[in-house]
């Protein structure tokens, strides 16, 4: 199963592009601002949600185009006919994103019930190293791919903290009651947001437990919880700290602390400490497991931009060895080929060029 | 190009919800052409409507009397009364005709963020009108946002210590406009659906 038949129309540097011929291995190279990463950025646009930028709307359309633009793709099962997906913006709409499936109109949401889609970028080669922040949003972000009601818990724990935050700011003492009744909406969307963090990692862990060491580092999984997970301990535990916080300026024990703890394996290193090429590793190893996972019956699809940059030869075959043996169509970006050299025979290959795609 | 007069009104009509200045224009031109019939009706009203409108005392509705229908009609259910967030909510639910009983609008929702207090909402008149007594019930239909939910929390709160039924709809009432487009099945589900607040 994969995805044939690509199309950008107007898509950021890409004025009209088009790659057919596909294999489980696809492989995008030329020069760094050639286009690649946007290549993989609107295959992206097939899932629900931002892409892996993360980027408004406004930013994807291209600079000298229409002002809309569109993504099309044929998943092909084998058998039966392709099913077309499409996802565009017209011009007198720019902020709306429109999904087509076979040519009918529907909703972002329903992409994901045709494609699982994951990704690894540059952007998070210091996840580890970085703030926690960044560590919550990618946790959710895996989260939310095996559980879709993690959005809606996420935001109204936001919107509650906000809440809370400010009563607490207040010159007067904040009103109990009133700070009851946002505590008991921190503690029931806080509990689930956190229950469902613990039980994403928890489910990699587990999955990453059966992969060997070597030779592609092993990483260690844990949620380093922060405040109670349940939801009357949770609320207990805001009430508790209501003096504290008040004199800190800010609510200090909840889900908004939460970390993601890693540690490699084998070593027992904490990933923090770990050299460029073994964190990439760890995380390339995070994203195929819960690949495997998000996938649930459904075609996989995992966009991995420069991953082969920081791996020694040892490692970039065991790589391309797992990512064959994964059900996941592959697509893979790099400024040379030379990398690539053990999947070269197997793999559909493109140069991109200024915004222009050819097969090689 | 119109006269100022004529612009005036125009612009007046474009800010009405859901008109916007081409619906405008085309109700100017509408009411222009009409000016012996229909804008001396729509005048007539209005300025009716201006010198009567006022606030219920009661329960905060808006009606050109007072205490308002609603509040005066006897065939309606006293014991019961439930609240809401605006005056839109009210009209809602009213016209959907599931409710039997009284409401009572609170003038908004608490939020830290918008410096809308407790005080700031008539929570006081509403735990006065339950202590006067003959209150069986208060059903909670705040909106299903993050301030509507914490408005219900504290309501409910602060009547614990009354001899009343507090009851909430399941998921709180959809957001603020969307009321207006409700059949009346999903609304009767959300009335049916109210579960007791602990
Ligand atoms: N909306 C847009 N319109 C035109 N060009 C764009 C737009 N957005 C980004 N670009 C261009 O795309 C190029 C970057 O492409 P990218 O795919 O990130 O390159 P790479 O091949 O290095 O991955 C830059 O030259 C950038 O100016
Ligand atoms: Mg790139
Ligand atoms: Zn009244």
């Amino acid at each position: 199963m994969a995805l044939d038949l690509i199309s950008l129309s107007d898509f950021r540097n890409h004025a009209h592009s088009e790659l057919s011929g596909t294999a489980h291995f696809n492989l995008l190279t030329g020069e760094n601002g050639a286009g690649k990463t946007n290549v993989l950025e609107a295959l992206s646009l097939l899932a629900p949600g931002r892409g892996l930028r993360r980027a408004p709307l406004a930013e994807l359309a291209r600079g000298e185009g229409s002002g809309g633009f569109a993504i099309g793709a044929s998943l092909r099962d084998g058998s039966g006919e392709p099913v077309r997906l499409g996802t565009f913006v017209r011009a007198d709409r720019p902020n709306r994103r429109l999904v087509q499936v076979n040519g009918a109109e529907a909703s972002a949401a329903s992409l994901a019930e045709w494609l699982a889609i994951g990704w690894l970028t540059p952007a998070m080669d210091r996840l580890f190293t970085d703030s926690a922040g960044g560590r919550r949003r990618f946790v959710d972000r895996l989260a939310l791919a095996l559980e879709p009601a993690h959005a809606r818990h996420a935001a109204r724990y936001e919107a509650a903290l906000r809440e809370r935050n400010r009563l607490l700011a207040d010159d007067a003492p904040p009103d109990p009651v009133w700070l009851d009744g946002v505590e008991r909406q921190l503690a029931e969307h806080g509990s689930a947001l956190a229950q469902a963090r613990g039980r994403t990692i928890a489910a990699i862990a587990r999955a990453l437990a059966g992969f060997p060491d070597e030779p592609f580092a092993r990483p260690a999984l844990a949620h380093a919880a922060g405040g109670p997970t349940g939801e009357s301990d949770l609320a207990a535990a805001l009430r508790d700290s209501r003096r504290r916080d008040r004199q800190a300026g800010r609510t200090l024990v909840g889900p908004h602390r939460d970390d993601l703890d890693v540690v490699m394996a084998g070593k027992g290193a904490p990933a923090t400490i770990c050299s460029t090429g073994e964190q990439k590793a760890m995380l390339i190893a995070i994203t195929l497991a819960h690949a495997e996972l998000a996938a649930r019956g459904r075609p996989g699809l995992l966009l991995l931009d420069e991953v082969a940059a920081h791996l020694d030869p040892l490692r970039r075959e065991a790589l391309f060895e797992r990512l064959r043996a994964g059900g996941a169509q592959v697509w893979l970006t790099g400024t040379e080929p030379a990398p690539f050299a053990a999947i070269a025979g197997e793999a559909a290959m493109w140069t991109v060029e200024g915004g222009t795609v050819t097969r090689r | 190009m119109a006269s100022q007069e004529i612009e005036n009104l125009a612009s007046a009509l474009a800010r009405l919800p859901g008109l916007g200045p081409r619906s405008a224009r085309r109700a100017v031109l509408w009411l222009v052409k009409r000016r012996e019939t229909a804008l001396e009706q729509l005048l007539a009203a209005m300025a009716e409507v201006k010198d009567k409108l006022v606030e219920c005392p009661v329960c905060g509705n808006i009606d050109t009397r007072a205490p308002c229908g609603i509040c005066a009609d006897h065939r309606r259910d006293a014991r019961s009364i439930c609240v809401v967030e605006d005056v839109s909510d009210l009209w809602a639910l009213d016209r959907a005709k599931l409710f039997t009983g009284k409401y009572h609008v609170l003038g908004g929702r608490l939020s830290a963020l918008d410096g809308v207090r407790p005080e700031d909402l008539t929570i006081g008149a509403l735990l006065e009108r339950v202590r006067e007594g003959g209150v069986d019930e208060i059903v909670l239909a705040m909106n299903a946002t993050l301030e509507g939910q914490t408005t219900a929390h504290y309501i409910a709160e602060r009547l614990e210590d009354l001899p009343v039924r507090v009851t909430q709809l399941a998921h709180g009432l959809p957001v603020g406009g969307e009321l207006d487009y409700l059949d009346e099945g999903t609304l009767a589900q959300a009335l049916r659906a109210r579960r007791p607040v602990g």
